[in-house]
């Protein structure tokens, strides 16, 4: 699916077809407004052994969102939505630090790793309670996850006691905010999942069965594709993603807060995968885009502090490169203001002629196998 | 926690299917959610009688503050129901409350401007930002989810671009609305109470007598058949998104009534309240089913729970989410028990 179509097409339009093209463009373009601002935007100094410079902070303060977002994007593969991955995140954190600040030796090593053991843990539960009720209760997973979005928080404040529990530990430190081999070391447990996620997906067949269970789970129960399970184990590995973002999160800070730890970040995460060539209706995925899709909304918020706009405009600007990003993804978009040269006959290609079926098909430019078929 | 109480409201609903007819027609029944809400409240408020007698809980007043302490969770779950029945979902209900009260806040205090005038502006503001992305979603076929999604973003922006700090409004006019009561013989209603029936009341005759309503229930059930039918898709849901849009900033009015500021962050997350009280009412989320008096009963029980909160006194805030969190849990199981049963 990531191949680009071997169409004898000239070179720049098999460019301008594959699926990371404007996530891609995108990126390059928010990261090149930059250098008229701050022309050193793009070196890296080295101080005290430590790596530091604009895209390292970039990478730094948005592992969390890459994170959440690489989960999400396996969710939204099988049709579905997670939006309770903030809640998620302020629960591990919660329970992580309650747990520690409750050690006379905040510094142990055990204790720390039982504590972020806890959080994870946690963090699975919410998980598998997030996948039994959309696989095996067939609720909708807009509906099902709202439950522990709006409850979660409520449990989080719970846990903390409605206090924000601030904590001191070594250890725990390291994860969100320490540097390792002159990089922070969040980067590498990115790295690490995301590595983890592509090999898992690409390199066996469980991506191509999270694709056709959000293809049709129904034909794929048929084929004999237990579309239950992989459902809920996607809904699993989403909340481990939230969770260890949400360690990451709280380790940044050193503390955490039931109110306000991983607040919105379901949303940015949706946008990630979005911008990142993600059809939310399912059926396909691009880890690669979601990743891209993470790093061009934390350069957006960057470039919004380096460029000197007051911050409080962060969100219209937010808002102004979503309606860009999806309106640049949506074919119908294309047709009208670009004529017929990204025509809508190739996004009417995989939707059976039903074209109010398959609206925001956000990469029609993929070759995706299986077209979607309408059960119903 | 929830898994142990809700199992056996679900569970129970299957044998009758299979077994008896009388308990498959009363599941099939499409006002069943909202009796099951509405005994709900009955009994939460009679259990609240029961326990607090003592401390006042029995007075009409306190029933009469739902309304005035939700009249605009009310107006602004109307309009999400109107958008959840069409089949989508509008997530910037919180912010355009929170830009309106900016936005009044702003022209009456800074900009001098009389309350009369201020009205009309905030409601246009609202209904045209819900217009606009009505349009967006209609003719670009972008997922409701994302273009609301977006307007969240971008009215919670507009309110920290009109002001970072919270505006309070001292206007003689405005203070005199807010403190307007109507007697009622046993209590008082505020404006924004009344105004909020008012608009549950038009909602009513709109969604259940108007053809516009039967409009929104046919694009919600199928899309599909409504276009095939000859409906205006297009209009009705730019129409609906339209309705929302002035819902909220109507809603946003009310709300600053209530609290007589604007704050940049006054609302944050209003919308899942409002998502919340739908559902709660019996709408079904994938469209084409529901009340609008269910919502008015799912306001209600998310208002009650709070009062009951106060007045338990040793129990903290953060358990009006846990309480919101598994009522919509048992609302949801109780619909899928519904839904199965319609497929079948």
């Amino acid at each position: 699916m990531t191949t680009t179509p071997p169409a004898p097409a000239p070179r720049w339009r098999a460019l301008t077809q594959h699926h990371l093209f404007w996530p891609v463009a995108v990126l390059v373009v928010l990261l090149l407004i930059n250098v008229p601002f701050t022309p050193d935007f793009f070196s890296v100094k080295m101080t005290d052994g430590h790596l530091y410079g604009s895209l390292v902070s970039i990478v730094l303060f948005g592992s969390p969102l890459i994170l959440v977002a690489v989960g999400m994007t396996l969710v939204i593969a099988t049709g579905g939505i997670d939006l309770s991955v903030g809640a998620v995140v302020a629960i591990t954190g919660a329970l992580t630090c309650s747990y520690i600040s409750d050690q006379s030796d905040q510094g142990a090593l055990a204790g720390v790793f039982l504590a972020m053991g806890i959080g994870l843990v946690a963090a699975v539960v919410c998980g598998l309670w997030n996948g039994f009720l959309v696989a095996r209760m067939g609720i909708q997973p807009i509906i099902a996850t709202l439950i522990i979005m709006v409850a979660g928080r409520g449990v989080a404040q719970l846990i903390t006691d409605g206090q924000i529990i601030t904590i001191n530990s070594e250890p725990y430190k390291l994860i969100g905010g320490g540097y390792w081999l002159t990089l922070p070391f969040s980067i590498f447990v990115v790295a690490a999942v995301v590595a983890v996620t592509v090999a898992l997906t690409r390199k066996t067949a469980l991506g191509l069965l999270v694709e056709s269970v959000g293809g049709n789970a129904e034909a794929s129960r048929l084929v004999g594709i237990r579309s239950r399970r992989i459902k809920i184990m996607c809904y699993v590995f989403c909340a481990l993603c939230a969770g260890i973002a949400g360690l990451m999160i709280s380790s940044n800070t050193s503390a955490a807060d039931g109110n306000n730890a991983g607040l919105w970040i379901e949303l940015d995460a949706i946008l990630a995968v979005v911008i990142g060539g993600t059809s939310l209706l399912g059926g396909r995925f691009s880890i690669g885009g979601t990743v891209v899709g993470a790093l061009v909304i934390q350069t957006l918020t960057t470039t919004i502090y380096t460029i000197g706009v007051p911050t409080q405009t962060n969100l219209v600007f937010k808002a102004a490169v979503v309606i860009v990003v999806c309106l640049l993804q949506s074919p119908k978009f294309r047709a009208k203001v670009f004529g017929n040269r990204f025509g809508p006959g190739k996004g009417a290609k995989g939707g059976s002629g039903t074209s109010t079926a398959a609206p925001a098909d956000a990469a029609p430019t993929t070759t995706t196998a299986a077209p979607k078929m309408e059960v119903s | 926690m929830s898994t142990t109480t809700q199992t056996p409201k679900a569970t129970d609903g299957r044998p009758g299917t299979s077994t008896t007819s009388r308990a498959a027609r009363l599941l099939g029944d499409r006002r069943l959610p909202v009796v099951v809400t509405a005994t709900l409240f009955l009994v939460m408020y009679i259990v609240g009688l029961s326990r607090y007698q003592n401390y006042g809980f029995g007075e009409p007043q306190v029933f009469l503050n739902l309304f005035i302490d939700n009249g605009y969770l009310l107006v602004a779950a109307v309009g999400a129901t109107f958008v959840i029945l069409s089949g989508g979902i509008d997530l910037s209900v919180g912010s355009v409350i929170g830009f309106t009260t900016m936005l009044t806040a702003w022209l009456v205090e800074k900009q001098g401007l009389p309350i009369v005038v201020v009205i009309p502006i905030a409601l246009g503001v609202g209904a045209f930002g819900g217009f606009l992305m009505g349009y967006v979603i209609h003719n670009f076929e972008i997922q409701p989810f994302i273009v609301t999604l977006a307007g969240l973003f971008l009215f919670r922006g507009l309110c920290l671009v009109i002001s970072k700090e919270s505006i309070a409004i001292d206007d003689s006019a405005v203070s005199s609305m807010a403190q307007a009561q109507a007697q009622l013989g046993v209590g008082f209603l505020s404006i924004g109470a009344i105004v909020a029936l008012v608009v549950l009341a038009a909602a009513f005759y709109i969604l259940h007598y108007t053809r516009f309503g039967r409009r929104v229930y046919a694009i919600g059930g199928n899309e599909q058949s409504a276009m095939l039918m000859g409906l205006p898709q297009g209009g009705t849901k730019i129409a609906v998104y339209t309705v929302s849009g002035f819902c909220s900033a109507l809603a946003g009015l009310l709300f600053t009534l209530y609290i007589q500021s604007g704050d940049p962050l006054h609302a944050t997350g209003m919308e899942l309240d409002a998502i919340a009280a739908v559902v709660i009412g019996g709408t079904l989320l994938t469209g084409g089913s529901g009340y609008v008096l269910g919502t008015l009963f799912g306001v209600l029980v998310l208002g009650l729970i709070k009062s009951i909160i106060q007045f338990e006194g040793t129990l903290s805030s953060w358990w009006t989410k846990i309480a919101t969190g598994v009522l919509l849990c048992a609302f949801i199981l109780i619909q899928r028990a519904m839904t199965a049963r319609g497929k079948t």
